[in-house]
């Protein structure tokens, strides 16, 4: 047998017009689903071998623990084409809205253009718009690499926990909230939880019910928002004085009075009064965080300043003695697949998108999902969905009318859209208020119209 | 195109339990087709024929009655939350009033497809029709009362007795269909409730012509030749899905 080697297959492989989705969780799904009814061919890839990222507690970067609820009520929470079964509760269960994620995913057919269990390596652009896109199975296996005509992000931001920065060694349990699955764990001992975000108050109050003794180490003080005001959900109640265009002062006055009405002035239990007005930071939902410090069960701390073996220092210069420190201290937002000039990222390490959704040097690359606010993340990730999908369209079918329109978001101030009025921390920097942000994107909706 | 929702936000349509009648079909590759009929009637209306000759045709059927005591929002809030707990992306067939609601719902749900069979879009032809031919049972809705149509406007008149009375909602614009499904008019020249200029008009809207059986009255899903549009729906539901 003459000895020919078999020719190479071609190294990239052409999808022309489809469209790369990265992550099949929210984000990524809806994309899918919207990027289908622009007429996109998608190929999505996943490294997990189901749907629902983050929300999908079988996953290993998933962040929910057993006792996770969503923090936004129903109607505010869905995706707007596709709600969830009006006889749900206010504040449905995380394994709910893993069920929910997948009957979306089943209803509009989007498994079939999922590739699962293949994680995304690299991202490159070829100099016409296009994208080399290399993925590689992540049990492992050989590299591969296809080309899109655009690529849309959707690999979330809740799942690389950012720790602390903490001086000294701790001889007990540390735990990063991303860790933390289960109150089984907390039960009888003593339990110093680090920060003041919901997932914070959560696991507060989890240890609370379950644990010997609970200490809540936050920065600063918060103005904590109750799950029910006037007998509805509270974000129902804002999105009324929202409805009504209730100025922002007046919207403070009531948050004031509203806190006035129920639980006081929590100085008394040892916060620190917040340094900030209502609405002017990231909001916390629980209505049981308050109600165990009246009870004693949760000690308010201040800042951990140092780990000294079994005691820890804080900030007004006492100590504590936990068994288990939980560091509820958020996470960072990581694209390792992309090179950070693709997405302006700046030396804060903070990617700078319009709209924090669409790269401002490649039109036909897209995040979406990257978003804190101050409602839930479903609708906005819908939303921004339709506007990539729409804009792709747009540039094929009417390249002039593209243009104006590239033009006239160029002009657009970022205060329209951004949150800038909020306290800065290391967390939020891509705040949004939900209302203001979709009502840019309808009037970029209205513009990106077909006739 | 609406964004902020406040109405849903803020007031959500109080659930319900709601009836649905089904059949499914022996095959589970095709959609489901959801029949949505007016207030006046129930989804018996298209339990007599249409609901069995439609799985009989592989599509898993089902139909809803409207709530009790609903509004249009209501109404269509319902066909949204069934269509949305079938497996798959749903057809939407309204009929009369129920074509109103469907035509509502789809500013909402992104719907596989949707018939809009002898659909009462505009609301104020039909009551000129309904003063014509059955003035006892029309004036009422003249001033926001309840509608009651004859045998004689209807078609069949041993179901006359069956349907209830109901207020004529109105629907001012009806929203853009989301997610671009393919729609299809189907009426008769010769029915007494919907003119055929209504039947024009409600095609155009959706960009096409209407399809036309005439000799059938309103209640074509119940009249003696039922089988000729249902036929024709699902024919041209097979080449919608297969295009």
């Amino acid at each position: 047998m003459p000895d020919t080697p078999v020719p190479d297959p071609p190294v990239v492989a052409d999808r022309h017009d489809a469209v790369c989705v990265i992550g099949a969780g929210v984000s990524g799904l809806t994309a899918i689903k919207n990027l289908r009814e622009q007429g996109f061919a998608v190929d999505c890839y996943e490294r997990e071998t189901s749907v629902g990222g983050g929300w999908n507690w079988r996953h290993d970067r998933s962040p929910v623990s057993s006792a996770t609820h969503l923090i936004s009520s129903r109607p505010l929470t869905e995706f707007p084409d596709f709600p969830m079964p009006d006889d749900w509760p206010d504040y449905p269960h995380h394994a709910q809205v893993l069920s929910y994620l997948e009957r979306y995913a089943a209803h509009f057919g989007l498994g079939t253009h999922v590739w699962f269990g293949t994680e995304v390596v690299s991202v490159s652009p070829v100099g016409d718009g296009r994208w080399d896109v290399t993925t590689r199975g992540t049990g492992g296996g050989a590299e591969r690499t296809q080309r899109y005509a655009a690529v849309v992000v959707a690999n979330g931001h809740n799942w690389a926990p950012r720790m602390p920065e903490i001086p000294g060694e701790f001889r007990g349990r540390f735990l990063h909230a991303s860790a933390y699955k289960n109150p089984a764990i907390l039960r009888n001992r003593k339990v110093l939880v680090i920060g003041g975000g919901n997932t914070g108050c959560d696991i507060a109050v989890e240890a609370a019910q379950q644990a010997a003794e609970v200490w809540h180490s936050t920065r600063r003080g918060y103005w904590y928002a109750p799950k029910y005001i006037l007998g509805r959900p509270a974000d129902q109640i804002n999105a009324t004085m929202l409805r009504f265009r209730l100025p922002l002062w007046l919207r403070q006055l009531l948050f004031r009075g509203s806190v006035r009405f129920t639980a006081g002035d929590l100085t008394r239990y040892g916060l620190p009064a917040p340094d900030h007005r209502p609405y002017e930071s990231h909001p916390i939902v629980n209505s049981q965080l308050v109600y165990y410090l009246g009870h004693g069960r949760i000690k308010a701390v201040p800042d951990v300043t140092r780990f000294d073996g079994s005691r820890i220092e804080l900030a007004d210069g006492s100590t504590v003695e936990p068994d288990l420190v939980i560091a509820a201290t958020g996470y960072q937002p990581r694209f390792e697949f992309l090179a950070p000039e693709l997405l302006d990222v700046g030396e804060d390490g903070r990617p700078d998108l319009h709209l924090h959704a669409f790269a401002r040097k490649h039109p036909t690359l897209a995040v979406v999902g990257l978003l804190q606010s101050d409602g839930a993340l479903f609708p906005l990730a819908h939303w921004q969905s339709v506007a990539v999908a729409r804009w792709l369209r747009l540039r094929i079918a009417d390249p002039v009318r593209a243009a104006a329109v590239q033009q006239a978001e160029s002009k657009r101030p970022q205060r329209q859209w951004a949150r800038t009025g909020v306290v800065p921390t290391p967390r939020h920097w891509f705040e949004v208020g939900g209302t203001a942000y979709l009502s840019v994107l309808e009037d970029l909706l209205e513009r990106m119209e077909p006739a | 195109m609406t964004l902020l929702r406040y109405e849903d936000w803020t007031s959500p349509v109080p659930p319900v339990r709601r009836e649905v009648l089904s059949a499914e079909a022996a095959r589970d590759e095709l959609p489901p087709v959801l029949f949505v009929p007016g207030p006046a009637f129930g989804a018996w209306v298209f339990a007599e024929h249409w609901l069995s000759h439609t799985a009989g045709r592989g599509f898993p059927a089902h139909a809803l009655s409207a709530r009790e005591g609903g509004d249009l929002r209501a109404y269509a809030h319902d066909v949204v939350q069934t269509s949305a707990a079938l497996p798959r992306q749903t057809v939407l067939v309204g009929h009369g009033v129920g074509a109103m609601i469907v035509a509502r719902a789809l500013g909402r749900y992104p719907a596989r497809a949707a018939v809009l069979v002898c659909p009462v879009l505009d609301r104020g032809a039909v009551i000129r029709t309904g003063l014509r031919v059955n003035p006892a049972g029309t004036l009422p809705a003249v001033f926001g009362g309840r509608f009651r149509l004859s045998g004689r406007q209807l078609g069949q008149a041993e179901y006359v007795e069956k349907l209830r009375p109901a207020a004529l909602p109105a629907l001012r614009n009806p929203p853009r269909p989301v997610g671009d499904p393919p729609v299809l008019v189907v009426g008769s020249p010769d029915d007494r409730v919907v003119p055929r200029t209504s039947l024009d008009r409600a095609a155009a809207r959706y960009g096409g012509a209407p399809l036309l059986f005439p000799g059938m009255g309103h209640d074509l899903m119940v009249g003696p030749g039922w089988a000729e549009p249902i036929d024709a729906i699902l024919d041209w539901l097979g080449k919608e899905l297969a295009a």
